[in-house]
């Protein structure tokens, strides 16, 4: 496919393209970062130079469901040798399902010289390029981050409570069988993490995949995630948007999407997602 | 049953393989896990080719995970497993796991392993996701000996939990 900068996006520059990369791993001003599903991957083998932050045992508290804070975040990135100024590449597998939940979260302390590599583990790996198993060390750094800004890009309970009464629109990027409840009436299937099944009230259904061209892991074009999300799905290009999944990690990928490749000027990410929606008491639901 | 793992006493292999991943740091235990995975042997193409039927595939499993079970003339099963995305080290892992352990034993103990066997092998700093296709593989394999011992004695259909059978996509065991 054609190089990012090429393919109508309006914030083209939050991605770069496997060649990019390639010129500059040895760049002391970039750090790549490898966030995946499988914990297994990294260690297996990673892209010279790059690190890895592990969504369970990096980003998230410990003991409450939440990310963390402020002084981890900063442990963080001084470990890992990232400072404010520093290029953080993100990559991952799962066409950077996760990668983009931890460019999220980077958003959330206002780590704006983020970027995601277009195609992931995926396409780094089909075009045969070389991978290690060393583990770099890097010099600590000073980060120092602001305070979690939560008020922008997340959405919480009530917030989504609100919106669905005032009527505004939701991006569910579930599968269409846990949009319609399907699967958790499959009895003999590992519970969901919810007691109901369904979907949030006007929710339209969007699998966070149909934005990724499956052979590649790129990102699909400007103009056919337009077609998409806005003609074919009728999302508004204005309004406020809330996009969720099960956990909030599929629906960052939708809002990096939203929010960077279309330009779509107010979409938040509720990460209490169906877990927390789908075991309420009292809140309306559609199947 | 295996003290620490609720596993059953007929399943030794697996059982040795459970507590051999307990006593390992966590970074040991990856490791052996790639080693597992990197042992992976895709499905015979005696048993199954590309494409592989929808009846075999792991509903829940992102890796696009599929499990065949071939019938030994003892009665008992071998398990095979693809696993299509290339990335899903842990079903390969997980995979090779349940073939090397379950292929050949009585179907019976197979039916009893507990639900938590995908924590006791990875851990618990699985993804939700990734905790529910592995063990959506499990649950594959204790359909396939389900319908076996169905299939072998009528009687024996009672045996465990009569929705798994009912509900699961048919097995071409």
């Amino acid at each position: 496919m054609s190089d990012p900068a090429a393919r109508g996006y309006v914030h083209p520059e939050v991605l770069v393209s496997t060649d990019w990369v390639a010129e500059h791993q040895s760049d002391p001003g970039v750090r790549l970062v490898e966030s995946n599903e499988d914990p297994l991957v990294y260690p297996s083998g990673h892209l010279k130079g790059a690190v890895e932050i592990d969504w369970a045992r990096d980003l998230n508290d410990p003991l409450r469901r939440d990310y963390l804070d402020r002084a981890a975040f900063e442990a963080l990135m001084r470990r890992n040798g990232i400072g404010q100024d520093t290029t953080v590449v993100l990559y991952g597998d799962k066409n950077n399902w996760w990668s983009c939940y931890a460019f999220w979260i980077f958003q959330l302390f206002g780590h704006r010289n983020a970027r995601i590599m277009d195609g992931g583990r995926l396409k780094w790996t089909t075009e045969g390029r070389d991978l290690v198993r060393d583990v770099p060390s890097f010099p600590a750094s000073g980060y120092n981050a602001p305070e979690r800004d939560d008020s922008k890009i997340r959405a919480f309970r009530d917030e989504v409570l609100a919106h669905v009464a005032a009527g505004l629109p939701l991006v569910d990027v579930r599968s269409p069988e846990e949009f319609s409840g399907e699967r958790m009436h499959m009895p003999a299937y590992p519970n969901e993490g919810a007691l109901r099944g369904g979907h949030i009230p006007g929710a339209k259904s969007i699998p966070w995949a149909r934005a990724i061209v499956p052979e590649t892991g790129e990102f699909r074009s400007a103009s056919e995630l337009s077609r998409i999300y806005f003609e074919e799905q009728q999302l508004p290009r204005e309004s406020d948007i809330v996009a969720y999944c099960r956990i909030g990690e599929r629906s960052s990928h939708s809002w990096f999407v939203l929010t960077y490749l279309l330009g779509h000027p107010s979409v938040r990410n509720y990460d209490g997602s169906w877990t927390e929606w789908g075991n309420l008491v009292g809140v309306p639901i559609e199947r | 049953m295996n003290d620490e793992a609720g596993l059953p006493p007929e399943l030794e292999d697996l059982a040795d393989v459970v507590a051999m991943l307990s006593g390992l740091s966590r970074s040991d235990r990856i490791e052996t896990l790639i080693g597992l995975a990197e042992g992976f042997r895709e499905v015979p193409e005696r048993v199954a080719r590309r494409p592989f039927p929808e009846a075999s595939r792991v509903p829940a499993c992102e890796s696009q995970a599929f499990v065949f079970a071939e019938p030994r003339t003892d009665g008992t099963l071998d398990f095979h497993f693809a696993v299509e995305n290339p990335q899903g080290l842990s079903a390969k892992a997980f995979g090779a796991v349940l073939a090397r352990t379950l292929s050949g034993r009585a179907l019976a103990p197979i039916l009893a392993l507990p639900a938590d066997l995908v924590e006791s092998i990875f851990g618990r700093e699985l993804s939700l996701g990734k905790s529910l296709g592995l063990a959506g593989m499990l649950l594959a394999v204790q359909r396939a000996a389900r319908d076996r011992l169905s299939a072998l004695s009528p009687s024996s259909a009672t045996f465990g939990n009569q929705e798994l059978k009912s509900t699961l996509p048919r097995r071409n065991a």
